[in-house]
């Protein structure tokens, strides 16, 4: 079987996961949220072993000296939702917030489904600019720290919805689906500790980056609008940490802060390739 | 100074001491770094003004949008935001060295009660020997703990990764360190580039925005440039210069293969590969042999060359091209016989036996195409750069130190209460408040558990 058929059922394990999640919320049966998470590890599995599978396919083109998979679009969405995933385990095994899946799983799925039907995922050789051990350290840095923001971002949309209700009045006990969300406190605790792990390696991602143009072009920074977003980028997370410790800006304001700083992720990472002239035109 | 002043400055101390100024700054950066992405940077006047009219043009230059990351208001941001940096660091680093450094081993009572990590036990026994046994607790649950006396009471002290509070200032330093590595390359260094034809040499190079060319102390020669493509298609697989570098008549690199991601360094400049085009025309090498013979000779021409065949004729080589529609190198030679009889052969460097058809005196087959190229080198020469990479490892390690490490803190106090020992065990980290209280509330059962043992 080939890695693109294997991805095609990382993409309905995905989608599985996710409805079993939305309806974890629903039902409130942990024998749902149990599967949901089986789902999710199982795509999580497939997934790993899909992309182990593409790396070997790339030796098998004629005149390819092999890549690690993670070289254009397409495999770096599907990189991506790998990583997403594999923050998201991160974080369910050490605070068990099943809830939590129901606002991660859905990017993961968006990924993926974005990947297989709209993406070319012909397996292409290096052009010499991409021929450098600097772009599997860049790609896996860059795309961890992407990763966190999306599972802080999740969280950080569930802390709004929590907020609101509580705001509203509404104590009672069932609470609707909201009922089952972690409390507000944990929920900016897990935004705060989501980005907390997402800075440092989106930092790395911009100076591998930063390495790796010096390299090749003998310059580390040049203003190329996704190095400016990738800053832009950090410059709001910084803000986010600094924010958080100063009085009247923790909760509410941090998890609209967060929210922006994904949204400016996303367009960083496909906004500028989409809309913008630059550097990283993925090969194209 | 009057008061009136010295509130002032004060006021002004505060402001650039606050964290909402941090805030401000970096979310100011963050949305004004977008203008440069949106409006392209360092185009000409005229192509603004294919897209602007003359006052928008005008008004945005002013504003120096079409350079706006060396423009004054950014630089403005940048400095505002180090000088806030350099303020919240000096406000508050004193009092965490003296923290790290003096820590406080006899706490008062105020400064206990401050924490919410507490443990208390009235348990009967003498103070010495409660205090060796609480020494005992904390080394094997915590770590070594020191012993002081002060007002009749016995204060065991004990802390782990008290650098950990550093973390945050060896961060705020890496971001002074990486600008300063950035304006050292700014005054120190420069960038230029410099095209070397296959063969030939070059000892000054080109700045970008001047006019005259740089000498650079030695000469660099390119012996050899080639590209290589995937298979048949277009993709381009490897861009490959060969440099040798002389420097005063010695040869100090010889033959050393760059190619894009491995440069060429040498006495502080570093030589990339970045472009490459054909430099002059090019070469053929034919090979002919006289039909019923064995041997065959082979020659190199130039357009418009001629050789003299075996057999007293003449051949030579008309035109030539790199790709003759899909079919590759292809080369048109003229046949002059002795007598004078021009004949037109075409041959294929794709189709060997192509010729062999025609029938002809003479067997001609194109060996190779041979277009000598010349290679465009980038040369950069960054003092700084190894600043920046300083900068950017502390940066790392600061953020690492700063998020995952915490400043954990245990106090156990012992003093004599109405003929009883009471004991207190307090604890305090510095962040992750969380995780400690869940480790202080497993320590608490271990303390309540030693203290009950003999």
């Amino acid at each position: 079987m080939s890695s693109g058929q294997l991805f095609n059922f990382v993409t309905i394990g995905y989608f599985a996961a996710m409805i079993l999640f939305i309806g974890f919320l629903a039902t409130r049966s942990i024998l749902v949220a149990k599967l949901a998470s089986y789902c999710a590890y199982i795509g999580f599995a497939v997934q790993t072993y899909a992309i182990g599978l593409r790396w070997y396919e790339t030796y098998q083109i004629p005149g390819s000296e092999g890549y690690a998979p993670m070289s254009n679009l397409y495999e770096s969405v599907v990189f991506f939702s790998w990583t997403i995933l594999l923050i998201y385990i991160l974080i369910d095994w050490k605070y068990k917030q099943r809830s939590v899946g129901a606002f991660v799983l859905p990017f993961a799925f968006l990924a993926m489904t974005w990947a297989q039907l709209r993406l070319d995922d012909t397996i292409a050789p290096l052009v010499p600019a991409l021929q450098s051990n600097w772009l599997t350290y860049h790609v896996i840095t860059c795309f961890l720290g992407y990763a966190a923001f999306a599972v802080a971002c999740g969280v950080s949309i569930m802390y709004l919805i929590k907020v609101r209700k509580e705001d509203n009045g509404d104590t009672s006990p069932a609470g609707g689906i909201v009922g089952i969300f972690p409390s507000a406190k944990i929920l900016d605790d897990l935004n705060y500790k989501a980005i907390m792990i997402g800075f440092p390696l989106l930092s790395l991602g911009i100076i591998t980056g930063a390495a790796w143009a010096n390299y090749a072009w003998g310059t580390y920074w040049s203003w190329d609008p996704k190095e400016t977003w990738s800053l832009i980028v950090w410059f709001i997370y910084a803000a986010f940490l600094h924010a958080r410790i100063t009085r009247g800006w923790a909760g509410r304001k941090a998890a609209i802060l967060s929210i922006i700083g994904f949204i400016a992720t996303i367009f960083c990472y496909l906004g500028v390739n989409l809309l913008l002239a630059g550097l990283h035109s993925y090969g194209s | 100074m009057s008061n009136q002043q010295r509130s002032l400055l004060n006021s002004v101390w505060d402001l650039f001491c606050s964290l909402k100024l941090t805030v401000f700054s970096l979310i100011a950066l963050a949305a004004t770094s977008i203008i440069g992405t949106v409006l392209q940077q360092n185009l000409d006047r005229k192509q603004y003004l294919s897209v602007f009219s003359e006052d928008t043009y005008n008004l945005l230059n002013k504003l120096q949008f079409f350079d706006m990351y060396h423009s004054w208001w950014f630089i403005g941001l940048l400095v505002l935001f180090c000088i806030n940096l350099i303020c919240c660091s000096i406000k508050r680093f004193p009092r965490v060295w003296h923290m790290v450094h003096c820590p406080n081993v006899t706490p008062s009572e105020q400064f206990l009660k401050s924490f919410s990590n507490v443990e208390e036990k009235l348990v009967a026994g003498d103070v010495k020997s409660i205090s060796a046994k609480m020494a005992t607790f904390l080394a094997d649950n915590f770590t070594a703990a020191t012993a002081y006396e002060k007002d009749g009471s016995t204060y065991l002290y004990a802390e782990k990764t008290k650098y950990a509070r550093f973390g945050v200032y060896i961060t705020h330093l890496s971001i002074l360190v990486i600008f300063l590595g950035a304006i050292i390359g700014n005054i120190y260094g420069f960038k230029g580039y410099v095209n070397i034809p296959e063969g030939g040499s070059i000892d000054r190079i080109w700045l970008r925005n001047v006019q005259t060319p740089l000498p650079i102390g030695f000469e660099v020669r390119c012996e050899d440039f080639s590209v290589s493509f995937y298979g048949e298609s277009q993709r381009p697989k490897e861009f490959r210069s060969v440099l040798s570098i002389v420097d005063q008549g010695e040869l100090k690199v010889d033959h050393r293969p760059i190619v894009v991601n491995d440069p060429l360094s040498y006495k502080g400049l570093t030589f990339y590969q970045s472009s490459y085009g054909p430099a002059g025309d090019g070469q053929v090498v034919i090979k002919v042999k006289v039909r019923g013979e064995d041997k065959s000779d082979a020659f190199t021409l130039e357009r418009g060359g001629v050789m003299a065949l075996p057999g007293g004729d003449k051949v030579r080589l008309a035109d030539f091209t790199p790709t003759f529609r899909n079919f590759g190198p292809a080369a048109r030679l003229e046949v002059v016989s002795a007598t004078g009889d021009k004949k037109v052969v075409t041959v294929f460097k794709n189709f060997a036996n192509f010729d062999e058809e025609r029938n002809g005196k003479y067997i001609f087959t194109l060996v190779d195409f041979q277009q000598m190229y010349y290679t465009g080198l980038q040369v950069t020469k960054d003092p700084g750069v190894w600043v920046v990479w300083l900068g950017c490892a502390m940066l790392v390690l600061g953020c690492m130190v700063a998020f995952f490490m915490s400043h954990r803190r245990l106090w156990v106090v012992i003093n004599e209460q109405k003929g009883k020992v009471g004991v207190r065990l307090v604890g305090s980290a510095h962040r992750n408040q969380p995780a400690f209280e869940l480790y202080f509330d497993e320590l608490k059962n271990k303390f309540l558990d030693a203290l009950s043992k003999d």
